[in-house]
């Protein structure tokens, strides 16, 4: 796994590379660690504050460690009317967690999100931002089976 | 009846997207060559006599927006909108998926119009596989040599529906939170990097190719005469055939949801349909014979905005529809001016109480009020817009508010 240093490092000369440079490490990591914000402060030559003010702004990028796969389910009015709500129901009991929560071995996170843009097959989850479109609750269990 | 008519969709599933050579044997970046033989004030004028209008919302006339630019500024930039955050809304990843080298070539000529060298894509980051698609098209069509002196570089968003706004896609761009900025001055005299910069959407880039070449005149006569073209549409919600279509901007909305969509699902009744994203207005059965075209849209008071539409059957809750967009604005609300950061709030909050059952009249009355006041003074469209669907749906739905009011 490369190191948010390097990652870091390698965009301080990009204009506007901060976002950048965070979407690289998130890729890396699935989450931008707090230190690698910190890091970012010193990289990029900002306050501490504006390096966190960029990171926690953008609902893509998380600050703070999740799951390895991460589960985004769409609750915009399309997925809304489709049924967003019974897929949840199902990935909660599922996992034996909360949406936004973690499950303990660090496997799922589950998050809400807006419309991700694959509206023609409602309702919508994400696994790592792949999208799985007409998702019945009743697919879930054979969903979740596949990541390993 | 109206039949579809692909001007940016020409190529879709006729190309393979992934190969430069199949968008040249289709007469791509023809229009760009054409462009670069004609002088920046001549290109400029033609695309304005085309009358082509942005295809992101606000409708501007692209040729008009493209002459701020200021003729002898010496860095200009060219920004291509592709943050669609818009719920309901899939058309720039269509077009872009099914024809990437088009965007690029519309964008280039762009570029020489406003004498950039530097062109940026801000695509949304939920969009990680179409990010990796344009950069194999970018390699493969500077490998060819055919985009000259002019880059184009791909950044991601982070999934702040605000930062579709174009100011706050610009502080975005720069590597900064996505907060609107007071205009004017506007991008066009001082934009990234506080140089004059063009952002246009992917839909209006993607049409200027086969402006070029076809001539002003031809665009000009498709569609209504005052929003002339086509527009994408996506359709979403109970609609037989969920699909994405590009008519002539004349074809009326009954056309596109019973003609194209195939009506609504399984035979039930319609009820609404919500036009241009989530902060348009609802639209009752009697005004379905309203074209689509940007000013018959705003003529009965809701918008054209992105294409989306999203139909809704008979047994569809407005309420609690309106009441989860309500918390989608909330949500996105980048807080920086108070009538939209306290404004979405309490909008979000009273809908809750009404969807709850525990609204009163007087929650109705003050909510109208607040929403016209937003409308008026939030500093972006987005605090603007988002009162729409709950006015709309209180002027042409009122029953279904009021059939959950608390009797007293
Ligand atoms: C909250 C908000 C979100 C917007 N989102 C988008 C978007 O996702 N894509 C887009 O092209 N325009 C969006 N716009 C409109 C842009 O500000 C801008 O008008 C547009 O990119 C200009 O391009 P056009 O003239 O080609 O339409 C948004 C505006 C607002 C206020
Ligand atoms: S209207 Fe809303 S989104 Fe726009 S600047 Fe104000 S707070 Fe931010
Ligand atoms: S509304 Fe859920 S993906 Fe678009």
């Amino acid at each position: 796994m490369a190191e948010y240093k390097q990652i870091l490092n390698k965009y301080k000369d990009l204009p506007g590379g901060l976002l950048e440079a965070y979407h690289a490490v998130q890729k890396e990591y699935n989450y931008i660690p707090e230190e690698a914000v910190r890091e970012a402060a010193a990289v990029f030559g900002i306050p501490a504050s504006k390096a966190f003010g960029a990171a926690t702004f953008y609902s893509y990028l998380k600050v703070g460690k999740r799951g390895k796969y991460i589960i985004r389910i769409c609750e915009s009015a399309p997925c809304h009317i489709a049924g967003a709500a019974e897929v949840i129901a199902v990935l909660e009991r599922e996992l034996g967690i909360k949406m936004g929560e973690t499950t303990a071995d660090g496997k799922f996170t589950l998050e809400f999100t807006e419309c991700v843009g694959q509206c023609q097959a409602t309702p919508v989850i994400t696994i790592n931002s792949v999208p799985y479109v007409d998702i019945k609750p009743a697919q879930v269990p054979a969903v979740l089976a596949q990541c390993k | 009846m109206t039949e579809e008519q692909r001007i940016v969709l020409r190529n879709a599933d006729n190309i393979d997207p992934e190969k430069i050579e199949d968008y040249l044997q289709t007469g791509g970046y023809q229009g760009l060559e054409k462009a670069r033989s004609m002088s920046r004030a001549d290109l400029i004028a033609e695309i304005k006599k085309s009358n082509l209008r942005g295809r992101g919302g606000a409708a501007f006339n692209c040729g008009l927006k493209w002459s701020f630019v200021p003729a002898d500024a010496k860095v200009t930039y060219v920004v291509c909108n592709f943050d669609e955050g818009e719920p309901g809304t899939y058309k720039d990843r269509i077009i872009v998926q099914k024809d990437p080298q088009q965007l690029l070539e519309g964008m280039a000529i762009c570029g020489h119009a406003v004498n950039a060298k530097q062109g940026y894509i801000y695509c949304r980051g939920e969009y990680p596989y179409v990010v990796d698609l344009l950069n194999r098209a970018i390699d493969q069509a500077r490998s060819k040599g055919v985009l000259g002196d002019f880059s184009i570089e791909v950044r991601m968003g982070g999934g702040a529906y605000v930062c579709g706004e174009e100011s706050a896609l610009i502080e975005s761009i720069e590597g900064h939170r996505g907060e609107p900025r007071f205009k004017p001055p506007f991008p066009g005299v001082s934009g990234l990097w506080g140089k004059p910069t063009v952002v246009n959407n992917v839909e209006t880039f993607a049409n200027l190719p086969q402006i070029v070449l076809n001539g002003a005149e031809w665009f000009a006569a498709i569609g209504a005469p005052k929003y002339p073209g086509t527009k994408v549409l996506t359709l979403t919600g109970d609609v037989e055939n969920r699909v994405f279509i590009e008519v002539p901007t004349t074809a009326t909305l009954r056309e596109v949801i019973f003609d194209f969509g195939g009506g609504v699902k399984n035979g039930s009744k319609f009820k609404a349909v919500q036009v241009g994203g989530t902060s348009g207005g609802f639209i009752p059965e009697l005004l379905l014979d309203t074209s689509i075209d940007f000013d018959s849209m705003r003529s009965i008071g809701a918008t054209l905005g992105t294409g989306a539409v999203f139909v809704m059957d008979e047994t569809r809750d407005i309420v609690d529809i309106v009441r989860r967009i309500a918390e989608f604005f909330k949500d996105e609300s980048c807080g920086k001016c108070n009538p939209c950061r306290e404004g979405t709030f309490r909008c979000c909050e009273i809908m809750t109480r009404i969807n709850k059952g525990k609204g009163t009249a007087q929650d109705i009355d003050n909510m109208t009020r607040l929403g016209k006041v937003m409308e008026r003074v939030c500093l972006c469209g987005l605090g603007q817009a988002s009162p729409s669907p709950i006015l709309t749906t209180l002027q042409y739905f009122k029953h279904e508010y009021e059939r959950k009011l608390l009797i007293s």
